[in-house]
């Protein structure tokens, strides 16, 4: 936590409903600090009370992950086939061979206490389908590179979203309003699988602006990030821009806002100071999931556009029943989850002063 | 109000104009590097990721692609033929009795690390494979060739029972498991490879790193990034290096049919190793689409214990009702053809004629087994993994059986794994299946329908069958092991109707001939790349 962050107004919400309208607090019955609970004592409060919960969120990860690991790794041994399976099927012996080298043929219990001492360890396994490197490898070389085309997905996706969003908002009705309200259907409707394509077929095959696919690493750099980004921030732009034109539209009606145009405030600042923060928080909630839908849903985009990511990993592992691959994915995922979820609780807490943790 | 506007218009003109920068400086590089580029470099779409690069655990085609530009084993196919020429080994001499095969090594064969390959080394690799502790899934392949070897592979002898040995450091002698006459030929495959024990023992594991590996073909490993590339350049240890004319070669990892069409379309790649059937139509139209017979079969596999398709009359009545000649050329038209057979087009081998397209007989037979007209014909279902080529392949014969039997089947599609483990179960009525040979030989589509074997997952079971395909197998080569295998395949499709050969698989590959030279269409679908030029 930050220095500026904690001298924000920050109150828990049995205090709430007791602050007076100049910001001090009421003396109050259920109050945590027996009635103290002034703004000045605050500040200890809260670092006392976010610690605690940061402690507590960052414990409670461990019997979380715990039994995600678990459940994932029964669920996905009861799926028909092995992650030998092939279409020319392996002779009888064959199989046993490869079964006794990835202690397969052991009883199911004891796996499951073989893999548990591993991941304990840091250890994820070597792959049954990608022989040559392990599980660590693969994740750690390939998360990068989804995460990165989230994040330039998920910005892309922000700025033209809430833009779009307040834009459509301010001229409702407008010839603006219809056109992104427009396009913002099409991204929610219109699969990634086709919209990737038709991005190529235009931008690669018909006009030859860019290299059909790739990645920055590679020998045609960081224009092969334009089609991925593109495509993949699509549909958030599109959920993004709609949610923020309804919370713009609602927030432009509330009390205050009539006040801060009442004051005579010009109408930029009411948009930039007044509307847009109260209007954000819808979008902020939706940050986290999103992030989390944009960093693991990335498969169909990593395919089209050939992206090293993890999320093609993410699919293909499931198919192929690689179950030391599969378990890696759904842990790393399974954290990025829980830990944008967390940062999304605490951000949340910063635009809404209501809420608060202890 | 405008402001508003502005404000916004000039944050998304910020953003597109930092990407449409991206953009205009990266073509002007890739312009200049190719004008400065005398190299002539070669770039293939290779499908898969690549599961491994060690050529004793691998077991798919992007990864055969990728072998045989990193390795060679005794002997190396011709690209035109796919035959075996002289490899590691200049020469060999074969036993009277076709049992015993004496190769001498090549003196000057050396491992890129200029390390002298051995003719031990040849022992310790096939040792290497064959052992289960090594876990090949490749390792049946040398199994049926070499003598010991399905033993020592069972764990129910020593590596010591497995007849390979080094006479002396340039000889290397093994003996098979009788007069087989697809051993040369088998021998080109990676589960034949040699490996470098010296940088194995050194690396373990890692050794197929890029930093470790140490290889003896055409080319050496420069590179390799998960899900991105794989790169090789010359390996100037290599006994034939003059052949050798790329100066590089790339191997792109494209999972994406059409993206691999498009990248072919857009010029990065010279080769894409296969073409979507959403654009076959697009394709045939151009030059630089190659087509050519495989030696594969795609086929309907029957569930010969389950009634009513235990009957043979039956399965014979549903496989003469499919016009094959309409499916290939509606459905699948890439150029495949019609299959009434399970063993392709194949020299020396006297192919059956199977029992064709004949509806009035196939409804004459259906009656006589007690369902004239497919009335009370019990609701087969079947089964295919989910695939738009499958689904239509399956629904024209769905139409067929209907229009021509009277009888209803239902479409069931299943997700990969699960399909597999369905069809080894046999737990199906009808299953889309495909195979593949593994060499120039009957053998390889017919060894594996005997009772009991791994591939059979419709129990087709003939005692008869059984004991022709044994008996051809002890066979020195010749038309007389031929006619033997021929008269197994006419009692497992004539009589029996065993499975239900649907057409013969084509390979379908991009690359412009005109550009590149040492590229042939042959039936095992074997580009060599060190044979590769450009024109």
């Amino acid at each position: 936590m930050g220095r500026s962050s904690l001298e924000r107004p920050f109150l828990c919400i049995d205090c709430a409903p007791n602050v007076a309208l100049d910001g001090s607090c009421l003396p109050h019955s259920n109050c945590p600090l027996d009635g103290n609970c002034l703004l000045r004592h605050r500040g200890a409060f809260i670092i006392a009370g976010m610690t605690q919960y940061v402690i507590r969120r960052f414990l409670g990860l461990f019997p979380t992950l715990w039994v995600i690991i678990t459940l994932s790794f029964f669920i996905i041994r009861i799926a028909p086939g092995g992650p030998f399976s092939r279409e020319k099927e392996l002779p009888q012996q064959v199989l046993e061979n490869i079964e006794a080298k990835y202690h397969l043929d052991e009883p199911l219990i004891v796996q499951y206490g073989r893999y548990l001492f591993d991941v304990v360890r840091g250890d994820l396994g070597p792959s049954f389908r990608y022989l040559d490197r392990n599980v660590n490898f693969y994740i750690f070389s390939s998360l990068p590179v989804s995460m990165f085309l989230g994040v330039i997905s998920l910005s892309i996706a922000l700025i033209f979203g809430v833009g779009f969003g307040v834009l459509s908002a301010i001229r409702q009705n407008s010839i603006v309003d219809y056109a992104s309200m427009s396009v913002a259907v099409i991204g929610i409707s219109v699969p990634l699988f086709v919209i990737g394509p038709v991005l190529m077929y235009f931008l690669s095959l018909r006009w030859g602006l860019l290299p059909t696919s790739g990645w920055i690493t590679g020998r045609n750099g960081w224009v092969t990030l334009i089609m991925p980004a593109i495509t993949l921030a699509f549909p958030y732009f599109a959920y993004i821009a709609r949610l923020m034109r309804a919370s713009v539209i609602e927030v432009l009606h509330s009390d205050y806002i009539r006040t801060a145009r009442a004051k005579g405030l010009h109408e930029l600042v009411v948009i930039f100071k007044h509307v847009l923060k109260g209007a954000l928080l819808p979008v902020v909630s939706y940050l986290g999931p999103a992030f989390a839908g944009i960093v693991t849903g990335s498969v169909v985009v990593e395919q089209i556009f050939r992206v090293p990511g993890l999320g093609k990993f993410f699919v293909q592992s499931a198919f192929n029943r690689d179950y030391t691959l599969i378990m890696g994915t759904v842990i790393v995922y399974s954290i990025i989850l829980i830990i944008m979820n967390f940062v999304v609780d605490i951000i949340y807490s910063f635009l809404d002063p209501r809420i608060s943790y202890k | 109000m405008k402001k508003t506007l502005l404000v916004f218009g000039l944050v998304a003109l910020a953003a597109s104009v930092a990407f449409v920068g991206c953009a205009r400086e990266e073509p002007a590089e890739t312009a200049e590097v190719s004008a400065a580029a005398e190299p002539v470099e070669f770039f293939i779409a290779n499908g898969a990721e690549p599961e491994t690069i060690d050529p004793h655990l691998a077991s798919g085609v992007p990864e055969h692609y990728i072998l045989m530009g990193l390795m060679e084993g005794l002997v190396t196919p011709h690209p035109e033929t796919a035959n075996a020429t002289p490899g590691v080994a200049e020469s060999w001499e074969i036993s009277d009795d076709g049992t015993v095969y004496t190769f001498t090594l090549r003196d000057d064969a050396v491992w890129s690390d200029g390390v002298p390959i051995t003719a031990q080394q040849f022992v310790d690799s096939w040792i290497r494979i064959l052992d289960p502790e090594t876990a090949a899934p490749y390792a049946w392949f040398p199994t049926m060739f070499i003598k010991g070897g399905a033993e020592f592979n069972a764990g129910e002898a020593d590596a010591g029972a497995v007849a390979v040995r080094a006479l002396d450091d340039k000889t290397f002698q093994f003996e098979t498991v009788g007069p087989l006459p697809y051993v040369l030929g088998a021998l080109s495959h990676y589960s034949f490879a040699v490996v470098p024990t010296h940088a194995i023992e050194e690396y373990d594991d890692e050794w197929t790193l890029p930093e470790n590996f140490v290889g003896n073909g055409p080319f050496v490993l420069e590179e390799w990034k998960p899900q991105e590339q794989l790169t090789m350049v010359p390996n100037d240890t290599y006994w034939n290096k003059d052949k050798v004319q790329l100066d590089r070669v790339v191997f792109y990892p494209v999972d994406d049919n059409t993206t691999m069409y498009n990248m072919f379309l857009n010029g990065e790649v010279d080769w894409a190793t296969d073409v979507p059937q959403g654009q076959i139509d697009a394709a045939k139209l151009r030059d630089d689409f190659q087509v050519a017979p495989w030696l594969g079969t795609y086929y309907y596999v029957m569930n010969n214990e389950r009634p009513p398709l235990d009957d043979a009359r039956v399965r014979k009545a549903l496989s003469l009702a499919i016009d094959r000649e309409m499916l290939v050329n509606t459905v699948s038209r890439a150029g495949e053809q019609p299959a009434w057979s399970m063993v392709p087009q194949m020299d020396g081998y006297p192919a059956i004629d199977g029992l064709g397209e004949d509806v009035a007989e196939a409804q004459a037979l259906l009656a006589e087994a007690g369902f004239p007209g497919g009335a009370g014909f019990p609701e087969l279902t079947l089964l295919y993994n989910t695939n738009e080529s499958h689904k239509a392949i399956g629904e024209f014969i769905q139409q067929q059986w209907l229009d021509n039997l009277g009888i209803n089947i239902t479409l069931e599609n299943q997700e990969w794994g699960t399909y597999l483990a369905s069809r080894r179960a046999g737990e199906f009525d009808v299953a889309r299946a495909g195979w593949i040979g593994d060499y120039q030989d009957p053998n390889t589509f017919l060894d594996m329908f005997v009772t009991d074997g791994a591939m059979n997952g419709g129990r087709y079971s003939n005692a008869q069958y059984d004991a022709l395909i044994e008996e051809a197998a002890t066979m020195p080569a010749g038309p007389a092991r031929m006619a033997k295998m021929a008269d197994a395949e006419r009692i497992f499709i004539e009589e029996d109707q065993g499975v239900m050969p649907i057409y013969y698989y084509v390979n379908k590959d991009m690359i412009n001939l005109d550009a590149w030279a040492g590229w042939y269409k042959n039936v095992m679908g074997w580009h060599p790349v060190g044979d590769v030029a450009a024109n």
